[in-house]
């Protein structure tokens, strides 16, 4: 049997953190009463305007950058046109001929054979970044035959992040969104909790024969987590090697992704192939952006947005994160990996360094091991520690000092778990789990035991 | 040249406009062929026009702040049916009949 080759595309649309929504001022918040969040021109009434939100344009810059995308410097916006009831003007506001960024790339890491120690590189080419509207939200009651329409998410900017298809697994997709889903929060352009659905993922997924052309591809949606992504992408690809290898054809079809069986399902209420007669946004002019060179001498600065300026106040990414620490403390680069995927662990690890005189090597044992180990099995965040940094650190000198032995530090630790605010130092003396240091008193101990036991010596001492 | 059954079938699905008959039809039909004027003028190497304005128009930046919303009361006004505070809608978008089944001029053709 020919091998098949799996090919993966993402279509990412992330929230963009703002006050305001993309074309309107009215405020972006989740969960608040339905129809509150929204202005008469996120409800389409007549002779409303669009006006756009200058917080967006630099969110969307930023990861531009980010990304390694040339920044168009001049953009434009399109109507893309569908029915639906959340969508009260019969179009959405998009970028469809010239979007902001194009042309970029985002490297992420695999763990081979699920071994930590065994990290590949890998890099997945970005198409392209454009801001777009979200649309309201469809609450489907299907005991009345109706849908309650909630506009309050309508008109929140959205910068839609297109993958090629460089990708050919599920595991490769969940880590590339999991990267992105990391810059995302580090730039502060989107905070893409994918649970409150700022970050929705798509994906494209089609499968060929090596030197065939590629297959006919199919779109899933209805993707709620990065683990359930690699699921539904993996169903995907055998169901559709299936469907081939028993003579069956693929339907270039959009599919929804069943999270309770585990299977992509045809989504209905798709009417064939979509015709969204693209056409200019009449009321808004192309967007312009500068750079140093380019920069207007007699513009008002408010109106002005500088590509350079915004360059040089990117935060440090992700992967510069991780090799400075692997840099400054010594550790493995897996462990940085770990510490910068759980959120606030990479603070809290440089927190207890601060504190500790004990060697960062060996603090991060007791950080990956002990702290997030107890952590995972609790289902905390590192922000709900019961035990602090300062604790912590704490304890790890009692150890360094030999005041402790190694085994009595892990006793205490479980004693702080309790969060009953005792220090470590309170809880050795309590339990009197002190190293003992005075050589006298260690010579009556053993004496004691000997006295106590010497049938035993005197087998030991004939040998 | 005529615009088939199937291309005005395709349109009134895409914009819900209705036809309704041949006056209907050739209105359209008429409107094509003025706007196909536009091909006799040679556009080569000419960039496409988004605005009359052209560079003079700048496109106006607002500061990232809340100014509007909160006025469920008067957008509800609007709804004729509503439920708490929320639109009703059908569930679904109610397809256009098919060609067969419309009481249009279509179905006639």
């Amino acid at each position: 049997l020919a091998p098949w080759i799996p090919v993966v595309g993402l279509e990412i649309h992330a929230q963009i953190s703002s006050n305001s929504k993309l074309f309107s001022g009215s405020q972006v918040q989740f969960a608040a009463p339905p129809n509150s969040l929204v202005s008469f021109f996120d409800a389409s009434l007549p002779g409303t305007l669009p006006v756009l939100n200058r917080r967006c344009v630099e969110a969307a810059v930023m990861t531009g950058l980010a990304l390694n995308c040339s920044i168009n410097k001049k953009s434009l916006f399109d109507r893309k046109h569908y029915f639906y009831a959340d969508l009260p003007a019969g179009y959405q506001i998009t970028q469809q001929r010239v979007p902001i960024a194009v042309n970029g790339s985002l490297s992420y890491t695999l763990c081979i054979d699920n071994k930590m120690s065994q990290m590949v590189t890998k890099t997945v080419r970005i198409k392209q970044i454009q801001l777009e509207q979200d649309s309201g939200k469809s609450l489907h009651d299907d005991s009345r035959c109706q849908t309650l329409v909630d506009l309050n998410r309508a008109g929140v900017g959205l910068m839609e992040v297109v993958m090629e298809p460089d990708m050919c697994c599920g595991e490769e997709a969940a880590a590339a969104v999991r990267e992105l889903q990391l810059i995302l929060q580090t730039l502060g352009s989107s905070q893409a909790v994918m649970a409150e659905g700022q970050l929705r993922v798509d994906a494209n997924v089609s499968v060929h024969h090596p030197g065939e052309p590629y297959g006919v591809r199919t779109e899933v949606k209805n993707i709620n987590s990065i683990r359930f992504l690699a699921k539904a992408v993996d169903y995907e690809i055998r169901r559709q090697i299936e469907e081939l290898e028993n003579g069956g054809t693929i339907l270039n079809e959009t599919r929804a992704f069943d999270s309770k069986l585990g299977c992509t399902v045809p989504m209905r209420d798709k009417e064939g192939k979509q015709d969204y007669r693209f056409m200019p946004e009449p009321n808004l002019p192309p967007l312009i952006l500068y750079d140093a060179k380019s920069l207007p001498a007699n513009m008002n600065h408010q109106q002005v947005i500088n590509i350079d300026w915004i360059h040089e106040r990117l935060p440090d990414l992700p992967s510069v994160k991780r090799e400075k620490l692997v840099e400054q403390y010594g550790i493995l680069p897996e462990h940085s990996f770990t510490l910068l995927n759980e959120d606030g662990l990479a603070e809290f690890f440089e927190s207890v360094v601060k504190q500790t005189q004990m060697k960062p090597k060996k603090v991060i044992g007791w950080i990956l091991n002990d702290l997030l180990s107890y952590l995972k099995q609790h289902s905390l965040t590192v922000k709900e520690s019961p035990v602090s940094s300062f604790l912590l650190a704490d304890l790890l000198n009692l150890l360094e000092k030999k005041e402790i032995s190694s085994t009595v530090a892990k006793r205490v630790l479980a004693e702080l778990w309790k969060g009953e605010g005792k220090t470590p130092l309170e809880i050795v003396k309590e339990q009197k789990l002190e190293l003992l240091q005075d050589q006298k008193e260690l010579e009556q101990i053993c004496q004691a035991v000997i006295d106590g036991q010497e049938n035993e010596v005197i087998m030991m001492v004939l040998g | 040249q005529k615009v088939s059954v199937e291309v005005l079938d395709h349109l009134e699905h895409l914009a819900l406009v209705d036809f309704r008959d041949s006056e209907g039809v050739e209105r359209l039909q008429k409107a094509i062929q003025f706007a196909d004027q536009l091909h006799e003028v040679n556009t080569d190497g000419v960039e496409p026009m988004d605005s009359v304005l052209e560079d003079r128009w700048c496109l106006y930046l607002r500061e990232d702040d809340v100014t509007e919303g909160n006025c469920t009361k008067e957008l509800l006004e609007n709804a004729r049916e509503k439920v708490e505070e929320y639109f009703v809608a059908p569930p679904g978008n109610i397809p256009l009949p098919k060609l067969e089944e419309r009481d249009t001029f279509l179905q006639g053709s």
